[in-house]
């Protein structure tokens, strides 16, 4: 059996680099990992996927429509535009922010309202996470992503994996800090979601 | 030891470890990371070229001097290597030489797809065609041996899902790497008609047979009985497609080295099985010479020969499977295409020769400024590959001179770009008389690959001072008057909307360069971070003015116009286009 999951987000908001801590501590778990992602032109602004399998033997890192067993989007349209690959039954984990796309900026087309509570309506197991805000309050904006991560290990149940450790390998040591404490803060966050829920 | 790496990065170790010593490339999506990996080992002498032709000919010169030499490249870049290629495939090698071509099926940031395996065929050099990353590693090693072994340049065809996967890699040490001694041999490295006439004929009739042999014979191509009642020829990531459909239920012939392919094997594996798919991406290269031999087989007659493979396309194709039931929602999703960053300097020039639009026609190159042809900038006729956003702009200035279109062309060439091969153009255009204007997009960087170093940024692939080319005096070297040349900040509206109006008002040959770092380079956002516009609510009348300049960091909530403070870099173009002066600028810089 192995496990897919997909990360979704907007060019700019770090999904590579979690894709990357999370496919190590995978491996360290004992796992066999595959990731795969696609950037380049895609990354000025526009949607951005990275697809992880992990399992005993991973072939194909491919994910298809209806295929992901967690849909991981660190944006609310994101989450819309491709909740068809999650899997009927999946958990959808989802960053309560919003960013405007370029035709929503230009006025060429709408920002669509109330996503969140038509995915709640949809998707019942919908974990929604409002990393943005707190990386707001820890005062560094960027490591949202860090949130997410730490939401996302405690939701797919792997929080034993040392995760503090493969931060401070893959970021450089004066955003250990405040990187360590959105990680906690994530962990939280998915939890006091998951009493809420039960 | 075992480590979780990408394809790129698996073959920069397996460069490494085959006692590599010369490695060049010029950046190109998928294949970028290949040599920044690669010149993280300091016994490899690696080096940006200036283009992919250049890179070829540096290994190919290396090789022949007797080291172990590799040029990577993306697939189009094969097409502006393939002057040396065809001709050092007749030369052979003295030391290795192998060469990368990483293609992309679904062309997630290229203009074309097209399927490099045929060069090697075209070519007549051996190919392997790695499936992950641990193969990445271990046959760009074997394909070092195969290049000495029967004296060929080998090329190793990856694609975007290798390159860009990670998987797990066992490392081993280097090899002890020396370089060869050389013996001058005319017969064999000067190729006038004598020599290549004999070359040709020898290629033919033994290192063709001979690389044939090894491939019916190596573990590079390898059969998996499981079920005979389907056949599986696949290759590369088609091959980890195929497995996690069919798993068990099917045996395989998985081909790793695909140039020339195992007809033997092919043969005896076909013999084996009842019913025999070929399943590839792109073209039918493998199944076109099953084939050939007269074997029937079922590939691209049901397999798409467009975009990628997936396992959900082969099972919906080959086994008929019917759409998983997936979740929808009831809304319309807008799109979210790619657009120039906050603070790209390129916005400023496209904003000014935007509003030329409907008068001008503007054929653009391959780099992040292409996204000027998006609304609202909309700047953009025609890009077709690296170097034509100037020669193409000569050809349509003819031709809008012969039908009296009246409309000026504006070329436009990134820096990188510029040294690739639009400098040739640039010449071109003098020579030939040609009055358009060109805009040398001069961002300090080559952006568009994630910010590789080039011969305008005084610094090379490690990092260390190098000599800069200065792209203004080159300019005025090809023989562009002085005059006809403006050097402008495009963050300054005032200038740069000066030098559009003097080029377009301008009949000759006239040059802009605009000259401001990419704002993504680490040490711009560093000195840049504090500063920031902000919109002043009581002055702003909403006219939308500021939306027109396609910046992601300011919306339109429909009610009030904001600016989100962590895209904006204090650019001020929106302040300088701003009617009501209703935007605030600020440095809070400590």
């Amino acid at each position: 059996m192995t496990t897919s999951i997909l990360l979704v987000g907007v060019g700019g908001q770090g999904t590579i680099l979690v894709s990357k801590i999370l496919s190590q501590g995978l491996m360290k778990k004992g796992y066999d990992v595959k990731m795969s992602e696609i950037h380049g032109m895609s990354q000025r602004g526009g949607s951005v996927t990275t697809q992880i399998k992990f399992g005993e033997k991973v072939y194909s890192p491919s994910i298809g429509m209806a295929e992901a067993d967690i849909l991981v989007s660190f944006e609310k349209l994101e989450a819309a535009r491709y909740l068809p690959f999650l899997k009927k039954g999946g958990t959808l984990i989802v960053n309560d922010t919003e960013m405007y796309p370029l035709p929503v900026l230009t006025g060429a087309a709408e920002y669509p309202k109330g996503i969140i509570d038509k995915l709640l309506e949809t998707v019942e197991d919908t974990r929604v996470i409002k990393a943005s805000e707190i990386a707001e309050e820890l005062g560094e904006p960027r490591c949202q992503n860090i949130v997410i991560l730490g939401s996302m290990v405690k939701s797919l149940g792997l929080d034993e994996i040392d995760w503090i450790e493969l931060i401070k390998e893959n970021l450089p040591e004066r955003v250990h800090e405040v990187n360590i404490k959105a990680f906690e803060k994530g962990l939280e966050a998915a939890s006091l979601y998951v009493k809420t829920e039960a | 030891m075992k480590m979780l790496l990408t394809g790129n990065e698996a073959i920069a170790r397996g460069a490494y470890e085959a006692g590599c010593l010369v490695a060049c490339a010029y950046p190109g999506t998928p294949s970028t990371e290949i040599l920044e990996n690669v010149s993280k080992y300091k016994e490899i002498k690696s080096e940006w070229s200036t283009n992919e032709k250049v890179a070829l000919e540096v290994a190919a010169g290396a090789a022949i001097a007797g080291a172990r030499a590799l040029a990577s490249m993306k697939h189009v870049g094969l097409n502006v290597a393939a002057d040396p290629l065809f001709t050092i495939a007749y030369e052979g090698v003295n030391g290795g030489l192998v060469i990368i071509t990483a293609d992309e099926p679904g062309m997630h940031s290229s203009q074309n797809e097209q399927d490099n395996r045929i060069y090697a065929y075209h070519a007549k050099i051996a190919m392997v065609e790695p499936s992950d990353s641990q193969e990445c590693k271990d046959f760009v090693k074997e394909a070092f041996n195969i290049s000495e072994t029967y004296d060929t340049p080998v090329l190793v065809r990856v694609t975007t899902r290798v390159c860009h996967s990670k998987s797990i890699v066992e490392l081993e040490e280097r090899i002890d790497a020396k370089v060869k001694d050389y013996a001058k041999d005319t017969s064999k490295y000067i190729m006038v008609p004598a020599n290549s006439k004999r070359k040709h004929v020898e290629i033919e009739n033994e290192r063709i047979p001979k690389l044939r042999d090894y491939s019916n014979s190596t573990l590079l191509n390898r059969i998996e009985y499981n079920s005979k009642k389907i056949g599986i020829i696949t290759s590369g990531i088609s091959y980890h497609h195929a497995k996690e459909v069919f798993g068990q239920e099917a045996s395989y012939l998985k081909i790793g080295f695909s140039y020339p392919l195992p007809d033997k094997l092919i043969r005896e594996f076909a013999e084996q099985v009842e019913t025999l798919y070929v399943i590839e991406e792109n073209e039918p290269y493998i199944e076109t010479f099953v084939r050939s031999m007269g074997i029937d087989c079922i590939g691209k007659d049901l397999l798409p020969l467009c975009g990628e493979l997936s396992p959900e396309i082969i099972r919906k194709a080959l086994l008929k499977e019917e759409d998983q039931e997936a979740y929808t929602l009831d809304m319309s999703i807008p799109m979210r295409p790619p657009a120039l960053c906050a603070g790209c300097p390129h916005r400023g020039i496209f904003y000014e020769v935007g509003k030329y639009k409907d008068k001008i026609i503007s054929t653009t190159d391959i780099g992040c400024y292409t996204l000027g042809m998006a609304p609202p900038l909309g700047v953009g006729d025609t890009c077709i590959c690296m170097g034509a956003g100037i020669t193409a702009g000569i050809g349509f200035d003819r031709v809008n001179e012969l039908a009296e279109r009246g409309k000026k062309v504006f070329g436009f060439v990134g820096d990188s770009t510029f040294f690739h091969s639009g400098i040739t153009g640039l010449i071109d255009a003098v020579y030939n008389g040609s009055d358009m204007t060109v805009v040398i997009l001069d961002n300090r960087i080559t952006a568009m690959t994630g910010h590789q170093e080039n011969p305008g940024t005084g610094k090379n692939i490690v990092g260390l001072e190098a000599p800069m080319v200065d792209i203004e005096t080159l300019v005025k070297a090809i023989g562009v008057k002085e005059e006809n040349i403006r050097v402008v900040d495009p963050y300054k509206l005032d200038e740069t909307k000066k030098a559009v109006k003097d080029a377009y008002e301008s009949d000759e040959l006239f040059v802009i360069i605009t000259k401001q770092p990419c704002a993504l380079i680490k040490e711009v956002q560093r000195e840049r971070r504090g500063l920031h516009c902000q919109v002043n609510q009581e002055k702003c009348r909403k006219c939308k003015a500021c939306l027109r300049i396609g910046c992601p960091a300011i919306s339109f909530d429909g009610e009030i116009v904001t600016i989100d403070e962590t895209q904006c870099n204090g650019c001020t173009i929106c302040l300088q286009v701003c009617p009501f002066n209703a935007i605030e600028y600020f440095d809070e810089r400590r």
